[in-house]
C-alpha cells in the first residue's frame, strides 16, 4: 500500500497529464505511420483468360500478379497467392515434384495450397474467382485467408 | 601539444566525462575490455559516415539502389565510405553484445547498476534496431527479403501481429513507403533517441562511482589524464586503423536490385536474426517469436531485482563455483542444442505423428518441452553437485540461453544451403 499513500493530488495532476500527452503523442506518432499505407482499392480484377486455355491438372503462373492459377482434375479452379504463408516469400511451382516449393524455409504445398511440409502452419492464401462468359476475373486485392482446404474454395465454370 | 592552453581544454571538457582520479584497478584493459567506449567510438563513426552517405543517398524505390551503384562506381572513396559504414554497424551489434555479456559476467548489474542495466538493454534493442531498419536502405534482394522475413515474423504475435507487421511496413508488402520509413528512423529518429539514452547511460556510470572492480578495498588512485586518456586515445586510434584496413579489403555485399517476384534460395534474415529464424524452423512462430522472448527478455530484465543473492560485485563469474557453472553450462547447451536441432531435423517429427493435434501443441508446446525439461534437470544436477548457489544458476542459465542462441545462429548463417536444409 506504499504506492498509494505516496500520491498525492499534485502528483497526481502531474502524472495524469504526463500519460495524457504521452498517450496523444503515441496516438498521433500511430496514425502518421497508419496513413502511409492507405492506398487500398476494394477490388481490382484481373482477367485471367478463357476457361478453355487451361488445362485440368495444371498450374498456371501469374506472376506479376503473385498468383498462380491452379485448375484443378474436376475442372475447379483456385487462384493461389504466391506468399508463403509462413514468413511471407514467394513460393515457387515446381512442375516436377507437382507441388509448391519455398525457397526460404523449405515449406511446401500441394495443387490445392495445402501444407505438405512445414514450418508453414496454413494453407496458402487465395483470390476470388468469378467466371463471366467463359473469361476468368481474379479479385487480386483482397487475398482470402484460410487455415485449411475445402471443397467450398473451388470456383467451377 | 603541451601548450597549456590546450592542455587545459582537453582535460577540462574530459573531466565532464571523467572524474580527475580513477581506481588503478579499473584501468587495467582487461577490466572491461573498453567496450563500452569502442560502442561509443563505433557510434561517432557511424554518426560521421552516416551523415556523408546521405549526401548521395535516395531513399527511392526508383533510386536506392542506382544510388549506391553510383555512390560505389562514381563517387571518389565512395565505396570506402560505404564499408566504413557497414562494417562499423556491423561491429557495433558485436560490440555491444560484448558488453552487455561483460558487465553481466562481472557482476555489474546489481544494486545502483541496476537502472543502468535496463538502460543498456534498451540501447542494445536501439542498435539492432538501427542495424535492422539501415539493412533495407540498399533495396537489393539481400536487403527485401531480409526484412520481408523479419517483418512477417511479428506478424505473428497473437492479437496485435497482423496490425503490427502493416504497421511497420505501412502495408500488407514490402514497398517504397516501407524504405521511406526505415530511411528516416535509420537516420533520424533513432540516433535522436540513441545519443539521449547514451547520456543517461554514460551519466550513470559515473553516478555509481566508475566501473566495478574486482577488489574493492584497494583504494589506489591515479590521475585520468594521462593515464586513462591516453589508454583509450590508443584504443580508439587502433580501432580506426584496423576498421579502414578492413573496409579497404572487404567490400559491403551488395546484390542485384530488389526483385519482389523472386526470393533468392536461401533467403536468410540479417545474421544477429538468425538465431530466431533457426528456431523457427523447429518451432511454430508464435512460440518462436513471441513466448520464449518475452520470457527471456522478462528473464534478463529481472535478474538484478532478484532478492537474497550473494553478489560478490565487480568479481568474474562471481566465485569459482559460478565460474564452473559457466563452462559446463556452455558445454551443455552447446551439445544439447545441436542434439535438438540435428533430430528435429531428421527423427522427431510431431507435426506427422499427430496430425490432428493442434499445431500449436504439436510445434510449439511438445519441442519447448523437450527443451525445457532436460535443461531443468540439468540445472538441479549443476546445484547438487557443484553445490551452486541462487546466482551461480541464473549464470548457469544465462549461459545456457546465450549458447544456445549462439549455437542457433552459427547453424544458420553457415552449416543451412539450399531449401534451408543441413549441411547442403
Amino acid at each position: 500500500m506504499d504506492i498509494i499513500k505516496k500520491i498525492t493530488r499534485r502528483s497526481f495532476i502531474k502524472k495524469a497529464i504526463i500519460t495524457l500527452v504521452s498517450l496523444e503523442l503515441v496516438y498521433v506518432f500511430v496514425n502518421l505511420l497508419k496513413k502511409g499505407g492507405e492506398t487500398k482499392v476494394s477490388s481490382n480484377l484481373f482477367a485471367a483468360g478463357d476457361i478453355d486455355l487451361f488445362e485440368k491438372g495444371r498450374v498456371y503462373p501469374f506472376s506479376t500478379e503473385r498468383f498462380y492459377l491452379s485448375r484443378l482434375d474436376d475442372g475447379g479452379f483456385l487462384a493461389i497467392s504466391t506468399k508463403c504463408t509462413h514468413l511471407g516469400c514467394t513460393v515457387q511451382f515446381k512442375n516436377s515434384d507437382n507441388k509448391f516449393l519455398c525457397p526460404c524455409h523449405a515449406s511446401a504445398f500441394n495443387k490445392h495450397g495445402e501444407v505438405l511440409a512445414p514450418p508453414a502452419t496454413s494453407a496458402l492464401d487465395l483470390y476470388n474467382i468469378t467466371i463471366e462468359n467463359g473469361e476468368i476475373f481474379v479479385d487480386t486485392a483482397t487475398p482470402v485467408k484460410r487455415a485449411k482446404y475445402n471443397s467450398s474454395q473451388i470456383t467451377y465454370a | 601539444m603541451n601548450k597549456p592552453g590546450t592542455q587545459k581544454a582537453i582535460t577540462k571538457f574530459l573531466l565532464h566525462l571523467h572524474p580527475p582520479k580513477v581506481n588503478a584497478q579499473s584501468i587495467k584493459y582487461t577490466r572491461t575490455f573498453g567496450l563500452g567506449g569502442i560502442a561509443a567510438l563505433l557510434f561517432v563513426l557511424l554518426f560521421i559516415t552516416g551523415m556523408l552517405l546521405r549526401f548521395v543517398y535516395v531513399p527511392s524505390e526508383k533510386g536506392a539502389y542506382d544510388s549506391i551503384l553510383y555512390l560505389q562506381q562514381e563517387v571518389i572513396f565512395g565505396q570506402l565510405l560505404r564499408n566504413m559504414h557497414y562494417w562499423c554497424g556491423m561491429l557495433l551489434v558485436i560490440v555491444s553484445f560484448l558488453h552487455v555479456i561483460r558487465v553481466f559476467y562481472s557482476q555489474s548489474i546489481f544494486n545502483e547498476r541496476r537502472k543502468n542495466w535496463l538502460y543498456g538493454l534498451l540501447i542494445m534493442f536501439l542498435v539492432i534496431m538501427s542495424n535492422f531498419t539501415g539493412y533495407l536502405l540498399p533495396w537489393d534482394q539481400l536487403a527485401y527479403w531480409a526484412v520481408t522475413i523479419m517483418t512477417n515474423m511479428l506478424s505473428y504475435i497473437p492479437l496485435i501481429g497482423d496490425p503490427l507487421a502493416n504497421l511497420v511496413r505501412g502495408g500488407a508488402e514490402v514497398n517504397e513507403g516501407t524504405l521511406l520509413r526505415f530511411y528516416h528512423f535509420h537516420t533520424g529518429l533513432l540516433p535522436l533517441l540513441m545519443v539521449f539514452l547514451m547520456s543517461i547511460h554514460f551519466w550513470l556510470v559515473r553516478k555509481a562511482k566508475g566501473v566495478t572492480v574486482a577488489d574493492s578495498s584497494k583504494k589506489e588512485m591515479v590521475p585520468t589524464t594521462p593515464q586513462l586518456v591516453y589508454k583509450e586515445i590508443v584504443v580508439a586510434l587502433s580501432l580506426i586503423l584496423i576498421l579502414i584496413l578492413f573496409s579497404m579489403l572487404i567490400d559491403a555485399p551488395l546484390l542485384e536490385k530488389a526483385n519482389p517476384l523472386e526470393s533468392p534460395n536461401p533467403s536468410k534474415a540479417p545474421w544477429y536474426f538468425m538465431g530466431f529464424q533457426e528456431l523457427l524452423l523447429h518451432m511454430h512462430p508464435s512460440f518462436g517469436i513471441f513466448i520464449v522472448p518475452v520470457i527471456v527478455t522478462a528473464f534478463l530484465i529481472y535478474i538484478p531485482f532478484v532478492k537474497d543473492l550473494q553478489v560478490n560485485v565487480g568479481v568474474w563469474f562471481n566465485t569459482s563455483v559460478g565460474k564452473k557453472v559457466t563452462i559446463w553450462s556452455a558445454i551443455y547447451s552447446t551439445v544439447f542444442t545441436m542434439l535438438i536441432i540435428v533430430s528435429t531435423e531428421y527423427l522427431l517429427k510431431f507435426q506427422s505423428w499427430m496430425p490432428d493435434a493442434p499445431v500449436l501443441i504439436t510445434t510449439g508446446l511438445l519441442p519447448l518441452l523437450l527443451y525445457v525439461l532436460p535443461t531443468f534437470g540439468f540445472i538441479l544436477m549443476m546445484k547438487k553437485h557443484l553445490k551452486a548457489g541462487k546466482l551461480e544458476l541464473i549464470i548457469g542459465l544465462v549461459s545456457i540461453l546465450l549458447t544456445g542462441y549462439l549455437v542457433m545462429t552459427v547453424v544458420g548463417s553457415l552449416m543451412r544451403g539450399e531449401g534451408m536444409h543441413l549441411f547442403a
